[in-house]
């Protein structure tokens, strides 16, 4: 299979999964020619887990985006061969390895990417303003989710789950009084875009993956997703993934050509992640208690819900 | 009547076992998954100790802020569906109270080392 992008490759080694993702698996292995070894990447979803988040555009539709995003200057890892259904291996795509750090938790916090994280809000906002200016004409794969959409489609999914919880009512109250006007034209979201889709080196920005849930819509969700509690990996008062603050986020979309939102409308977009967050996180509950995945990370990450409901109360109902 | 030792000591001893023998000989993503597995023993424990008592808290806070009776889950559909139709909102007296206090209880079992948790729980002291 491998021969297809690189003729003459003699075969595989050191394969192994890389942990993370609990519906996808990725594993790195190399590839060897006769004279020289490539280091790459697999995404594959088993077939078991297609179509479970009927959200997700699908391994072959990521592959093309990623394309556009690389035409686009976007710092994405170049993919090398689109899985077919002769490979039978599932869906997916095999892709450039780029070495560096995807832990969020490292990203925020390691002393090794502190040089790293002083400029790397205003670089997310930069790249964030490319991906918004992708022409959207040949994505006719993708939802159209202008910010109506979304958010009733979010009160369905709440609806759907079933568990009566008082803080996520109440933030659909909030956010109902302030749904962003439809924009004249819908943009390429990434819808995915925080540290921990992000490959990061000692000098900045290597690369943006996990573009899974992309969608047609209002630009400033990607702005707001950045900023959700969840991604900051303890470092709260940094709101752009731990590493940096609104205004360097909004800064970078404007230097990098994008029309910097006001804090309202990044607000709502905000809160509107937790929320989204908040019912994705509610939902692994019937994934690990019907057995369809009973791993232990399912059922820890079924009960980070709290942590959106003290993140959605500190933006809606502050104390003191 | 079961005999002791009690199943938070049971508990406790399995997530030593987890970190303090066996991590130390597992790397890659078993010890990823150790450490998951050691925090949700963590988890299980806190439950057991702070449950039963929040679980109460939060049915009498319900309780008064609806004038009415039921199981925790019926008067949290009860809720929602008041704070959905707007008879209750931010503004209404208590809710916010109630709010912040079942979801601090949520926390303390779930994730107390969350930094928005631990910012409120533990805020920082004064020099």
């Amino acid at each position: 299979m491998l021969a297809r992008a690189r003729p003459g490759t003699n075969g595989i080694r050191n394969l192994r999964r890389l942990s993370g993702g609990a519906t996808q698996e990725t594993w790195s292995f190399e590839a060897v020619l006769s004279d020289s070894v490539t280091p790459l990447i697999l995404r594959r979803a088993p077939r078991a887990f297609q179509g479970e988040e009927r959200q997700a555009i699908g391994l072959p539709a990521e592959a093309l985006l990623i394309g556009l995003a690389h035409e686009a200057r976007v710092p994405v890892p170049k993919i090398e061969i689109v899985l077919q259904p002769s490979d039978d291996m599932g869906e997916g795509f095999i892709a450039q390895f780029i070495d560096g750090e995807t832990l969020g938790g490292k990203i925020a916090r390691d002393p090794k990417f502190a040089e790293a994280r002083k400029a790397l809000a205003h670089a997310c906002g930069a790249t964030a303003a490319r991906i918004h200016a992708i022409p959207t004409e040949r994505l006719t794969m993708l939802k159209r989710l202008p910010p109506r959409t979304r958010f009733d489609e979010l009160f369905r999914r709440y609806k759907i789950d079933g568990t009566p919880r008082p803080v996520f009512s109440l933030a659909f109250a909030w956010l109902r009084e302030r749904i962003p006007p439809e924009p004249a034209s819908l943009k390429l979201v990434h819808g995915d875009f925080r540290n921990g889709n992000l490959i990061v080196g000692p000098e900045g920005l290597r690369a943006v993956l996990d573009w899974e849930l992309a969608h047609l819509g209002d630009p400033v969700e990607d702005l707001g997703w950045m900023c959700v509690g969840s991604w900051r990996f303890g470092e709260i008062g940094k709101p752009a993934g731990g590493f940096g603050t609104r205004e360097e986020l909004l800064a970078g979309y404007a230097a990098g050509g994008g029309t910097a939102p006001s804090l309202e409308h990044l607000a709502y977009w905000e809160v509107f992640g937790s929320l989204n967050w908040g019912i994705m996180c509610s939902a692994m509950a019937p994934v690990f208690t019907s057995g369809l995945d009973p791993s232990i990370e399912r059922a820890m990450i079924a009960r980070r819900v709290s942590e959106t409901e003290i993140d959605l109360l500190n933006h809606i109902l502050p104390r003191g | 009547m079961q005999d002791k030792p009690p199943p938070d000591e049971i508990l406790g001893a399995v997530a030593r076992l987890m970190r303090e023998t066996l991590l130390p000989q597992t790397s890659g993503r078993s010890a990823f998954l150790l450490r998951v597995a050691a925090n949700a023993v963590d988890l299980v424990q806190r439950q057991i100790a702070l449950a039963a008592t929040s679980d109460d808290e939060e049915r009498a806070r319900l309780t008064s802020l609806l004038q009415r009776d039921g199981e925790l889950a019926e008067l949290n559909a009860a809720l929602c569906a008041a704070v959905e139709s707007r008879e209750i909102g931010g503004e209404t007296p208590g809710l916010a109270e109630h709010l912040w206090a079942t979801t601090l209880a949520k926390l303390a079992v779930d994730q107390p080392n969350y930094a928005a948790y631990r910012r409120l729980a533990n805020p920082p002291q004064k020099d």
